[in-house]
């Protein structure tokens, strides 16, 4: 074990983390907006991928990536306003098995498309040899293309909430929704809205990562239960504590590696979800939003 | 028990008896090795019945269960001790009749551990897991007990798939008959079907029984009082934490007893068993029975897993109970078989006088 391949082991375990927080960011976009937790978000990261590829087949990528993102938007919009929107305070337990079933059927229909077979992106930049080197480390361009959009992402969902009208409108019937339509702010709109964010960021976490990581009808549940152990870790509702918990995360798995067999990797990923749960049941920031969920369920 | 307990039991006894039978006349023998597998598949359910319908708490990993209770009795059957016999605990458990010896295909000696022996070891593990995970995890509720859940469930997923002991993606097969009792076997053998049948359905038929007189205990009324407001059961001195794991240990129990009947009726078993997809599909039977109905459970899950099984649905097989779950959730929570449309039936038919529905 040189202390090269350590840093090696670092960087996959970032680039994967940066994914994971994304996951945790949508969970917690809508979660704020509705208290539910959408077991689909997954399925839009995997959406977003899989557009990509057959749209790449006919246009060039950079709208290709784009068109990928707006159709998983309307999805997302679609999926509140069929299945979400009309139901009379529902309780938990239905909303859960209701978004299963989202989450399923999204994953079929995924199937029936596109088969079983992996797909993935080139590489926005140089190819899958190409490498910046600092050291003794090889860094694949790619690896920086995910770390900078998740960085856009980070930034744009911090600036959209704090300092766009719409964003503190969201903001706004998250914390009280009763009062936020009083003051005239669309409660229902800010609903759509909220999965239709989720659905983009997803979209476009999938759309970048698809070079590195594949993507597969299936790859959404994975995906939804590492997203949900870093929205335990670093909170709902908190998108740069959401992304420190994906990073520590994506390392905590990668460096697995090191002592257990690889087969193993999401065992370890998801003992961890357990141990936070037994251990530290209001996450390990103690973020008031996640100690919320709990009471709140 | 009484008579309306009585009477949908009876009706369930005759059926059982009547498909064989019917089968039989219409030279149709086969449509028994599904029903007989569809019977193993409806413990599990029968038991999330009890966790989800009943006491109100949601478990996406009971596939795991079904999975621990398959593998153990499956490897413990299948595992050669011949090298190990040496060892004072090959011998211990030899002399104390646990251990069976043979030949293999190949006539090379074998020494395996008896079915009933790693029946009992296959539940004893599955109370210990279940223990352990429904401890903590049971205190939490709504979306974190679902994740939780899913999450153990994966694990099992993917260390059953990761581990070549255990035969990694192709699973354990050449698993032995079960010799239940002398001249009863539990085993895939066609001239075995029917009594294989009958072990299969006569023990859903016990298991119902047992369940419905749970259901109309103490224990029963108290796990209602837990589903519909959990402060308020405690208020009234339910330990609500102790009856939750019970449940819980109880639903894995069946779950793990189905996963060891079909392993040695199946001959092995594959990590397939343990997916989300499984576990979900319970929930999906769970939910489409009505929840809180054992008999709309048992219904739906073996209509529903026996056309699964005869290939009915294609490759549409996890889309059908996907959109039947999203369906049945949309526009009707209380299931198809709602409780209290059973409860209406069985009124007509024992003829007693209309009661004031609450």
């Amino acid at each position: 074990m040189t202390f090269a391949l350590l840093l090696q082991y670092l960087v996959a375990g970032v680039t994967y983390g940066a994914i994971y927080a994304i996951v945790a960011i949508g969970f917690g976009i809508v979660y704020n907006a509705t208290g539910i937790i959408n077991f689909a978000q997954g399925e839009f990261v995997m959406l977003g991928g899989m557009l990509a590829v057959s749209l790449q087949a006919f246009l060039p990528l950079p709208v290709a990536v784009l068109f990928a993102v707006l159709i998983t938007m309307g999805v997302g919009a679609l999926v509140e306003i069929l299945f979400i929107r009309w139901l009379d305070r529902p309780t938990v337990l239905r909303m859960i098995v209701i978004t299963i079933g989202l989450s399923i059927g999204m994953r079929e229909l995924a199937l029936l498309v596109w088969g079983e077979g992996v797909r993935s992106l080139p590489y926005f930049t140089g190819d899958a040899v190409s490498a910046l080197s600092v050291g003794d480390v090889h860094v694949s361009p790619q690896v920086l293309w995910v770390l900078g959009t998740v960085g856009v992402i980070v930034a744009f969902l911090v600036l959209f909430f704090g300092k766009t009208r719409l964003g503190r409108q969201m903001r706004a019937c998250a914390a009280n929704r009763d009062a936020a339509r009083l003051c005239g702010i669309d409660a229902k709109g800010m609903v759509t809205l909220s999965f239709v964010l989720a659905a983009g960021i997803g979209a476009l976490a999938g759309c970048v990562v698809s070079p590195i990581t594949y993507v597969q009808y299936d790859s959404g549940t994975n995906l939804a239960i590492k997203g949900f152990t870093v929205a335990v870790l670093g909170g709902l509702g908190n998108s740069a504590a959401a992304l420190g918990g994906g990073i520590i995360l994506g390392v905590i798995e990668s460096l697995s590696i090191i002592v257990l067999p690889a087969a193993y990797k999401d065992v370890v990923a998801i003992a961890l979800l357990l141990a936070i749960l037994v251990f530290r049941p209001a996450g390990v920031f103690g973020n008031a939003a996640t100690a919320r969920l709990k009471e709140h369920a | 028990m009484s008579r309306s307990r009585a009477l949908p039991l009876a009706v369930f006894t005759a059926l059982i008896v009547l498909v064989q039978l019917a089968t039989g006349l219409a030279d149709k023998g086969q449509y028994l090795t599904q029903l007989t597998m569809a019977a193993y598949y409806a413990l599990p359910i029968l038991g999330l019945t009890l966790l989800m319908g009943y006491a109100g708490q949601i478990s996406i990993g009971h596939a795991g269960f079904f999975a621990i209770g398959g593998y153990v009795s499956g490897f413990l059957t299948t595992f050669n001790l011949t090298e190990l016999s040496s060892r004072w605990w090959v011998r211990a458990a030899a002399r104390l009749h646990l251990l069976a010896a043979g030949q293999d295909a190949f006539a090379s000696q074998t020494l395996v551990v008896r079915a009933w022996p790693a029946c009992i070891a296959a539940l004893l593990i599955t109370i210990v897991v279940a223990y352990l995970i429904g401890k903590p995890v049971l205190r939490l509720k709504g979306h974190f007990l679902a994740m939780a859940t899913l999450g153990f469930g994966t694990i099992v997923y993917r260390l059953v798939l990761g581990t070549s002991a255990l035969g990694a993606a192709d699973g354990i097969s050449d698993v032995p008959a079960f010799h239940l009792l002398p001249g009863l076997d539990v085993s895939g053998k066609s001239a075995l079907r029917i009594s294989n049948y009958y072990v299969a359905w006569g023990l859903v038929l016990v298991t119902v029984i047992l369940l419905g007189n749970l259901i109309h205990s103490r224990i029963g009324r108290a796990m209602r009082a837990i589903h519909g407001a959990e402060e308020a059961a405690t208020a009234s001195g339910i330990d609500t934490q102790d009856t939750k794991l019970k449940m819980f240990v109880l639903s894995a129990v069946l779950a793990a007893l189905g996963g060891v009947f079909l392993t040695h009726y199946n001959g092995g078993i594959g990590p397939s068993e343990a997916s989300i997809m499984k576990s979900v599909r319970m929930v999906a039977i769970v939910a489409i029975g009505g929840m809180a109905n054992l008999w709309g459970a048992l219904i739906m899950g073996v209509a529903l897993n026996f056309l699964s099984m005869r290939g009915s649905f294609g490759s549409y097989d996890d889309a059908v109970f996907g959109v039947i779950l999203l369906l049945i959730m949309l526009l009707s929570p209380q299931g198809l078989l709602r409780a209290d449309l059973a409860r209406r039936l069985v009124r007509m038919v024992s003829r007693r006088p209309k009661e004031p529905v609450t």
